[in-house]
């Protein structure tokens, strides 16, 4: 077997004294496309928050890239974030910067010189079909528009693994598939996808490993499975 | 460079904000450097009065060479004396003639005559001033001591209130700027909060979220501060002609271009400390 990208060994998270998740067991592989599904507040985006490190966990051990990290220090945080790709359900866009600026950041944040953000952001602008919008600010977009920008931004650094957070929950069905297709897309370049979702028909119908969350706890995980809550 | 190119960005969307913030950094350093060439003149003047002579000794018009001789030898047996310097009356009506050389009324009035000749006697410190006054009144020649050692008492006081004074203001201004940077710059903070979360969550590294904040409160201040100081080199520049038919015999205007780079330079250097120091603060208790 595989080391896993992603592995969680007893995991447990408490907001104060009310229990996010509990005692989570779980292994990602590389290159994997994982559904974490689950009713609202079953825990799916404490897993994602946790891998992020955006939270520590109150108990248990998340190992990521071969590191406990719960190890990583404050200044070594935005490297590892660096590997990491988020897509969010609001997109988190910023208002007051245009297409091309949202997708730039993630590459200004990485150092990179101004000429290979122009290029680069070209580019994938151009693959995701956004680049006649580049001028236009994410109040001018539609929400299929946005989610593609936000996605653009959260690969244009080439992130090992990408979390996305109900990347579908606003928009409408034709467009939701217009962005599972994407990540679909993404996850056959090799990026692991780790992908919080409601939306039974998506994950029925791409038949991918599907880990079932409720009340803070893993009921089911299958190989290609299909949307189970109970 | 990118950070520059987010300041100028954070400046526009609230230009309201940036234009308080850099009025009050405006008049703080205006305050501190008009109170710097207050200190500098005041300074200068008592220098003047320090160095030049102090104690002059007017004579009565049947005074002799000889009796001006006779106390020249006598205060230079003293040892206290600097300088010695003998006006004639002719000599007083030259200087009278400079200094009224614009009103040719003045200069009809008076003639050599009517004034009276002098001593005027310079100490190597101001503690022998009574002393030397003391020998001069007591010559039957000398017709009046003019004695300023009361002027320059009253200098050194004037001196001392506008340091006291002028620190006490300028320390206030320098806290009040601190706080009106860290609480525009942690506003800025607050409602960029959103932001500066998916920043992070994008890998940016601290400082790469804290400088533009830092360079803010910097830039706020040394704008403030450049602003001030052409403002009071025009003030001076403007009341130089005023000021000078009251400073005519002392040689402090006008100012020196070395004095005021030389606060341009303390005036740049103070913005980056206290923008720093406010927009440090901003960031440390707002950017956790």
């Amino acid at each position: 077997m595989a080391t896993p990208v992603i592995k969680f060994e007893s995991v447990s998270k408490k907001y104060g004294n009310t229990p996010a998740i509990s005692d989570i067991n779980l292994e990602i592989e590389a290159g994997e496309f994982v559904f974490l599904v689950g009713p609202s507040g079953a825990g799916k985006s404490t897993i994602l928050r946790l891998i992020a490190k955006e939270y520590a966990p109150s108990s248990g051990k998340i190992t990521v890239f071969d590191k406990d990290i719960a190890k990583i220090k404050s200044g070594q945080l935005p490297f590892y974030r660096r590997k990491l790709g988020f897509v969010f359900q609001d997109f988190k866009l910023l208002d007051d910067r245009t297409v091309f600026e949202n997708v730039a950041i993630a590459m200004e944040v990485r150092g990179h010189g101004d000429e290979q953000i122009v290029k680069e952001v070209e580019k994938i602008l151009k693959l995701f079909e956004i680049w006649p919008k580049r001028n236009l600010f994410p109040s001018q977009l539609s929400g299929g528009e946005a989610q593609r920008t936000a996605i653009a931004r959260s690969i244009i650094g080439k992130p090992d693994v990408l979390l996305a957070d109900e990347p579908t929950g606003d928009l409408d069905p034709q467009t939701s598939w217009g962005v599972i297709q994407l990540l679909n897309e993404i996850n056959s370049w090799g990026t692991t996808v780790v992908m919080a979702t409601h939306n039974v028909e998506i994950v029925n119908t791409l038949k991918r490993r599907v880990v079932s969350v409720r009340d803070g706890k893993i009921i089911k995980d299958k190989k290609e499975g299909r949307y189970e809550i109970h | 460079m990118r950070v520059f190119k987010y300041v100028g960005k954070n400046i526009r969307r609230t230009p309201y904000q940036a234009l308080a913030a850099t009025m009050i950094m405006f008049l703080t350093f205006l305050t501190l450097q008009l109170f710097l060439l207050i200190a500098i003149g005041s300074q200068q003047i008592l220098q003047h009065y320090e160095s030049k002579p102090q104690v002059i000794a007017f004579f009565k018009d049947s005074t002799t060479q000889n009796d001006v001789e006779a106390i020249k030898r006598a205060l230079g047996e003293t040892g206290r004396v600097k300088e010695l310097n003998y006006v004639t009356k002719e000599d007083a009506l030259k200087i009278y003639r400079e200094f009224n050389s614009s009103d040719p009324i003045l200069l009809e009035l008076v003639t050599s005559s009517m004034l009276p000749a002098s001593l005027e006697v310079s100490t190597t410190s101001l503690a022998d001033l009574s002393y030397i006054g003391d020998i001069l009144s007591k010559e039957p020649v000398v017709q009046e001591v003019a004695f300023p050692k009361d002027l320059v008492q009253n200098v050194l006081a004037a001196t001392a209130l506008i340091r006291w004074v002028g620190g006490i203001l300028v320390c206030f201004l320098i806290v009040f700027s601190v706080l009106i940077i860290l609480m525009i710059i942690g506003f800025k903070i607050r409602i960029k909060r959103n932001e500066i979360e998916i920043m992070r969550l994008l890998g940016a590294s601290t400082w790469f979220v804290r400088a533009p904040f830092l360079w803010e409160g910097m830039t706020y201040a040394l704008i403030g501060a450049t602003a001030a100081w052409i403002s009071s080199y025009a003030l001076i520049w403007y009341f130089t002609p005023f000021l000078q038919r009251y400073l005519y015999e002392i040689d402090v205007l006008p100012v020196s271009p070395v004095i005021m780079l030389e606060l341009l330079g303390i005036a740049l250097l103070s913005a980056i400390i206290i923008g720093f120091i406010g927009s440090f603060s901003a960031v440390r208790r707002y950017l956790k």
